[in-house]
């Protein structure tokens, strides 16, 4: 299992990568092979304010839907279009990519709410 | 369920050790997937794939009360079966409702096995024994059975190097007993659950190991792969094939489900004279398969709508099609809404997504 040591994490198995106040957010490697395969990505929140653990979009597999939430406060300003046509490149690429989302965050302290690689690894019995 | 109650199919172990990802189904452990389950529904469609469905529960019904039996728990007419011949079938209740639905085979005079769906297997079990007033000896199997489902266009080649009875002579929904791979006594049945060919395995736990070996040597050129209970799912559903718990249930009618086909009035069965009744005042709502227009995936238990927004239905079964790329789904509607081509609409998450109702097969030949 892949979980870069350079990212922040969520409970709901979001990764997250902070560079200055934009935060690009996806699905961790665990999340993606628990879904299976990834046949559409729906952000609905694009252009728009989200809160913290508010959902932001939905993620479909073949078998089962889940729901994405956001790991930081702010602004939805850009959302991967090329998981429009190929959304298994979360499958493939996941912290690549796969990436879903770019945020302007609006509050980085939250940042310390997230999880580090470690304590992840810890959360998914790695 | 806690994990250690589950039980285990005899192959568990070559399940875990291909890759499987076991998960709880039905009270059994079992592989949901062992790569992907689009690669596993594709070689499946296009090649041959095998899945391990022991879970299944079988029963062995036999003496001169055997078929009286039979015909009077059962909808279908199993008097029209010949030796070697199987039929679909469902177990009504006497509510209107259905225990199960299953197949029906005939070994012999005399002598039937039962096919039920591996979650009702002490529910039919029960159901069936408390109908046998015919004196027919009834032996649980299941525990004691392997099946194996190797289905996909390249079966019949890979299967026929394993024996020396003629695959191809063997017609859909007839099976023979015959030597396959050094093993004797399988039923060797031309059926399945996903509209591609091929053929289901009936052997016995003791050779179960020795025949998947065999099959997976024979198949290795033909790119035969395990298939898990993701794909089985996707590959019924593109038939419009049901499944008990999703479509069917002790609460559906028969004939709301489109099983009329296998509702015979022929004789009487556990309350066949209101589901006569039933079919002909007619029904109020129907089982349909639906594809989405808009994009999106149905689920099972989303609501449905007309234009005017108002709920006519819900869906049952849904998913991503693999082989056609779009949304499909099966679930009861009014009536007035089951013609092909209505459009309807599909509630997800807060949306209204186009549909449209189609005949099924999704999979047009």
């Amino acid at each position: 299992m892949n979980i870069p040591e350079n990212l922040l994490y969520t409970k709901d198995h979001e990764w997250v990568k902070v560079d200055g106040d934009i935060a690009t957010v996806g699905v961790t490697d665990f999340a993606q092979s628990e879904l299976g395969d990834i046949v559409y990505v729906e952000i609905e929140k694009e252009g728009e304010e989200v809160a913290i653990a508010e959902v932001f979009g939905t993620v479909e597999a073949v078998k089962t839907v889940s729901d994405l939430f956001m790991p930081l406060s702010g602004e939805v300003t850009e959302v991967n279009a090329a998981l429009e046509a190929q959304p298994e490149l979360v499958n493939s690429d996941p912290y690549g990519e796969g990436w879903m989302i770019k945020v302007k965050v609006s509050n980085i302290s939250e940042k310390e709410e997230l999880l580090s690689a470690a304590a992840y690894k810890e959360l998914i019995g790695q | 369920m806690d994990s250690a109650e589950l039980k285990k199919v005899a192959l568990n172990d070559i399940h875990v050790a291909l890759g499987g990802k076991m998960v709880p189904f039905a009270g059994y452990n079992m592989p949901v997937r062992y790569s992907s389950d689009l690669d596993e529904h594709h070689t499946v469609r296009n090649a041959v794939g095998v899945f391990d469905v022991s879970h299944m529960g079988e029963f062995m019904v036999e003496g001169p009360g055997a078929l009286p039996l039979i015909q009077s728990v059962t909808s279908n007419d199993a008097s029209k079966l010949v030796d070697g011949q199987a039929q679909y079938s469902c177990l009504p209740n006497d509510k209107g409702g259905i225990v199960d639905d299953l197949l029906v085979y005939k070994m012999a005079d005399e002598k039937y096995l039962l096919v039920v769906n591996a979650s009702n297997i002490d529910k039919d079990w029960n159901w069936i024994s408390s109908h046998n007033s015919f004196g027919a000896k009834m032996t649980n199997i299941s525990d004691a059975t392997s099946l194996f489902a190797v289905q996909g266009p390249k079966a019949v080649e890979v299967l026929q190097k394993l024996t020396s009875v003629d695959l191809s002579a063997i017609g859909y929904y007839h099976f023979t007993v015959g030597e396959m791979g050094g093993i004797k006594d399988v039923i060797i049945s031309a059926t399945g659950y996903t509209g591609a060919g091929g053929f289901e395995l009936y052997v016995k736990n003791e050779d179960a190991k020795k025949l998947w070996d065999k099959v997976f040597e024979a198949g290795k050129d033909a790119g035969i792969k395990p298939i898990g209970l993701g794909a089985r799912d996707t590959l019924r559903l593109e038939m419009g094939f049901c499944l008990y718990g999703n479509d069917i249930d002790d609460t559906t009618s028969p004939i709301e489900a489109g099983l009329g086909w296998i509702t015979k009035f022929t004789k009487e069965f556990t309350n066949s004279a209101a589901i006569r009744a039933e079919k002909e005042a007619g029904i109020s709502k129907k089982l349909v398969g639906f594809e989405l227009v808009d994009r999106g995936i149905p689920r099972a238990h989303y609501e449905l709508f007309n234009a005017s927004e108002e709920k006519i239905g819900e869906v049952t079964s849904g998913s991503q099609s693999p082989t056609l790329g779009i949304g499909i789904g099966m679930g009861y509607v009014n009536k007035a809404y089951s013609q092909p081509d209505t459009e309807i609409f599909v509630g997800v998450r807060g949306k209204f997504l186009k549909a449209k109702v189609v005949k099924v097969p999704f999979l047009k030949k």
